[in-house]
């Protein structure tokens, strides 16, 4: 197969033809004209990455589920999860704006979490996941509209402007939130494509030959 | 092989999906990776022309963004309309600098670097300039990285508005702005996704070849 034996790289940035090293573990390679982070060579990415994932997708539901945080003032007071704020948008008429929220917030992150665990848990164990080419595509597609790390700066700065006038009371979610935001974080950081696309070239090679 | 070469100028293309460099036949129209069958180009077809559409469209609606309300404020004592920018000076005001800066920071500084530079990568590309091209592939990396943080305005609206109910004590509203605002974070997004770095390094290939 010629594609496999020339072991070329086109910078994504400069489009610099260049033929790939072999790093160290925790080295990334750079490219030579533009400096764009070619590939890196993370250490057991797709076990430490699915770990995270798995991790992530537990607090996601928590944080889905329990309110973010609560005001109180006097009598008076309620209390408010994430989905109720898309919910109490689309009451108010601002359908565009709630769609966004929800897209950027639930959708698109329970999405890219269901997606890494159905391609990453038959992986470890060696098999290739039905639809895997589609949905790596797919996962790059969406991954720039996963926004929770925005959300959770927006939730810390509402809590703020709250506080000036409110007695405000933290929630689960509001914790949740916060590791949420770092465990995705640790996720990316670990997660390489280029790892994966290498265990399903081996995959298939050794079932073409079998 | 020349010491710098693009892989275009090969005829290879990588693919945009699983970043595998593979020959591009000529002349047979609609070419697929071999590896994972996405559709192969050598660069984003019709990038600039869809980068300025999307960029006009993000122009045209920061007016309203920052002109119409934001958030409406209401309790016994007072009532307010902010818009992004009132909103920002009322928090320094009061004296949350801290969040001030950040809120200035995300809602008007990052829209505007990201317009601004868009532009001028643009109009570099298609005067095909020679200009600092690593540097302009840097402010490229950065409009990417930065781009989704313009959001947080639009989620503390949606938080407090749903959040603060209570009636004639205190109401908060999301305002027109929420929407006109979260149009230009979407489609900036966009353009700086159809944007394709690589056409800032097609005519410094051309010249030291």
């Amino acid at each position: 197969m010629e594609h496999h034996s020339a072991q070329l790289i086109a910078c994504h940035d400069c489009d610099l033809l260049q033929r790939e090293i072999p790093l160290k573990k925790g080295c990334a390679a750079s490219c030579r004209r533009c400096g764009a982070v070619l590939y890196r060579n993370a250490t057991d990415s797709i076990d430490r990455t699915l770990a995270y994932t798995l991790a992530a997708a537990v607090l996601f539901v928590i944080a889905n589920l329990f309110p973010i945080f609560a005001i109180e003032v006097q009598e008076a007071g309620s209390e408010i999860n994430l989905f109720g704020a898309v919910q109490s948008l689309w009451d108010k008429q601002m359908h565009s704006v709630s769609l966004l929220v929800f897209l950027t917030t639930i959708l698109i992150p329970a999405l890219e979490l269901i997606t890494m665990t159905y391609l990453l848990l038959p992986l470890k164990f060696r098999h290739i996941p039905a639809g895997s080419y589609i949905l790596l595509g797919m996962l790059k597609i969406v991954k720039p509209w996963g926004m929770i790390e925005v959300l959770m700066l927006g939730v810390l700065v509402s809590l703020v402007k709250l506080t000036s006038s409110f007695k405000v009371i933290p929630g689960i979610a509001l914790w949740s939130f916060g590791a949420l935001t770092l465990l995705l974080a640790a996720a990316a950081a670990t997660f390489s494509a280029r790892d994966i696309w290498e265990r399903m070239d081996s995959r298939a090679d050794k079932e073409v030959s079998a | 092989m020349t010491e710098m070469t693009s892989a275009a100028e090969q005829g290879l293309c990588s693919c945009h999906v699983c970043n595998l460099v593979s020959r591009l036949e000529q002349g047979s129209g609609q070419a697929n990776c071999p590896r994972c069958g996405a559709s192969l180009h050598y660069r984003k077809p019709g990038s600039v022309a869809r980068c300025w559409a999307l960029l006009i469209s993000a122009y045209i609606l920061y007016i309203p963004a920052n002109l119409l309300t934001m958030m409406e404020t209401g309790s016994l004592l007072k009532y307010r309309k902010d818009t992004i920018i009132s909103g920002v000076v009322e928090l320094w005001r009061t004296g949350s600098w801290g969040i001030a800066v950040v809120v200035f920071i995300a809602s008007v500084t990052i829209p505007l670097l990201k317009l601004i530079s868009l532009t001028l990568l643009l109009v570099s590309v298609q005067r095909r300039s020679l200009w600092r091209p690593r540097q302009r592939t840097r402010l490229y990396r950065l409009v990417e990285l930065v781009g989704r943080w313009s959001m947080l305005d639009i989620y503390v609206v949606a938080l407090l508005a749903a959040l603060v109910q209570l009636g004639n004590m205190a109401t908060v509203k999301a305002g027109p702005a929420a929407l006109a605002f979260g149009a230009v974070v979407v489609l900036t997004m966009f353009a700086s996704m159809q944007f394709d770095p690589r056409l800032i390094w097609d005519p410094i290939q051309k010249e030291s070849t």
